[in-house]
């Protein structure tokens, strides 16, 4: 079975370390917040200006000079510090945020990605995610493996517009976690259920099944 | 004016001497920190043909987005502009021009702007179609592109609280970008909620020190929230 968003998000949540200053993008990633385990503290920054982003707020703390990189309405954790933009893309061109999640369109076993334009349809901007890519230590995609129609998010080569170059890491999709190394994807675990010769099937990039490949554990 | 007042009593006064074809920068984040009056008068104004650089574009009816109403608007200079529907419209029709650009490149192009600094070199966008007819070169081993700051005739501003020498400080999130827009306007012109005593503000808690501040103004704020998302327990009440 593929996994849900909230699974997803879940597995997800056990790459955070404990200390760890954690960016998390719009969408799945940003429901990875809800996971984080009980035994290790983490800070969450926000690129409109925030470390150390809290839950969203109640009724009577709604603030409408409080808000996350998302535009949604937020409170500040214990410990929070509140900066401009340049400070903000300071600590994440400056590599001190230790983790990057984000969503994209396409990821290629070079580690490239594609995440903010598609031409002639969806021209958005890229917000920060070009100075995320390019800032952080460690750079986790999540997505689903495939798109609607079938046809796999893990190529060879992206075919969309690039927002940053050999900067992925680690994928992680409703099907399966690869890592990004050495020019292709590296089977390290499958959902509870899908078959190694499934993810094969969809994965249209070049990819390395090492040995017994675990399910995810949850 | 006298000394140091830089308060100024309409809106008029605050944005005399903005024309045609100027390039405005403009702080805020989304709805967030933005100059509201000062956008207002500037659609009241008419005046046409300005770049406008920020990070966002406002909504259809809102922030920016009224300047977009009279296109009144050639040329956006931002990271995000999907709020906004007749931002898309104008785009596709060719009326408006849009470079697209990173968000901590932008903060960046506006801090080097009002430090002097005519450019930098940076990661971002290396390798992509924001890095193409860019200068490039590698340091320690790594590829970085050229680019060029960023500076305004004006720079319209939202701050919290300011005093008449334009020392200005921000409150909470709203502050983003107005710091590093305030540096980069040849004439930067202040919004505030309130006026304070000179001296009622503390040295070391002033975000903006006013050498970088030509106008005050007093304005009232919608302070319109985009996206209104409470925590679950208190929704489930």
């Amino acid at each position: 079975m593929s996994l849900s968003r909230e699974q997803i998000a879940m597995r997800v949540a056990q790459e955070f370390g404990d200390g760890h200053y954690i960016n998390l993008g719009i969408g799945i990633p940003t429901l990875a917040a809800n996971y984080v385990a009980d035994d290790i503290e983490v800070m969450l920054q926000s690129e409109n200006g925030l470390l150390g982003m809290g839950p969203y707020p109640t009724e009577e703390q709604v603030d409408a000079d409080m808000i996350n990189a998302g535009k949604e309405t937020v409170t500040a954790a214990i410990g929070a510090s509140i900066f401009d933009s340049a400070e903000s893309f300071a600590m994440i061109r400056g590599g001190h945020v230790d983790l990057t999640v984000l969503g994209a369109f396409e990821v290629d076993c070079y580690g490239n990605i594609a995440s903010w334009m598609i031409p002639n349809k969806l021209i958005k901007g890229m917000g920060g995610a070009m100075d995320l890519v390019a800032g952080a230590q460690n750079i986790i995609v999540t997505m689903t493996h495939a798109d609607k129609h079938g046809h796999s998010k893990l190529l060879e080569q992206c075919t969309l517009p690039l927002t940053g170059v050999n900067c992925i890491n680690k994928i992680i999709t409703d099907l399966a976690v690869l890592e990004v190394k050495d020019g292709a994807f590296h089977l390290v675990e499958r959902a509870p259920g899908v078959s190694v010769d499934e993810i094969r099937t969809k994965t249209a990039g070049k990819l390395v099944v090492a040995g017994n490949i675990p399910e995810m554990m949850f | 004016m006298a000394g140091f007042n830089k308060v100024v009593d309409s809106y008029e006064a605050a944005m005399a001497g903005l024309q045609d074809n100027m390039t405005v920068i403009a702080g805020g984040f989304g709805l967030c920190g933005i100059p509201e009056g000062l956008i207002a008068q500037i659609k009241k104004m008419n005046t046409q043909g300005l770049t406008v650089v920020s990070n966002n574009c406002g909504i259809d009816g809102f922030g920016l987005g009224l300047l977009l109403e009279e296109k009144q608007i050639k040329k956006m200079v931002s990271s995000y502009v999907g709020e906004n529907a007749l931002f898309e419209q104008q785009l596709l029709n060719g009326e408006l021009e849009v470079e697209l650009t990173p968000q901590g490149t932008l903060a960046e192009k506006m801090r080097a702007g009002g430090a002097g600094i005519p450019a930098f070199y940076t990661a971002t966008g290396f390798g992509t179609p924001v890095g193409d007819g860019k200068e490039s070169r590698k340091f320690n081993g790594r590829d970085y592109i050229l680019e060029e700051s960023i500076t305004g005739d004006f720079a319209i501003i939202k701050a919290y609280k300011a005093d008449r020498y334009g020392n200005c400080i921000y409150r909470h999130t709203a502050q983003n970008f107005n710091p590093m827009a305030a540096t980069a306007g040849k004439i930067t012109v202040v919004e505030v909620e309130e006026i304070v005593e000179p001296g009622e503000l503390s040295p070391s808690e002033i975000h903006t020190p006013g050498i970088y501040v030509d106008r005050i103004i007093v304005g009232s704020f919608e302070k319109r929230i985009e996206r209104k998302i409470l925590s679950a327990t208190s929704s489930n009440q």
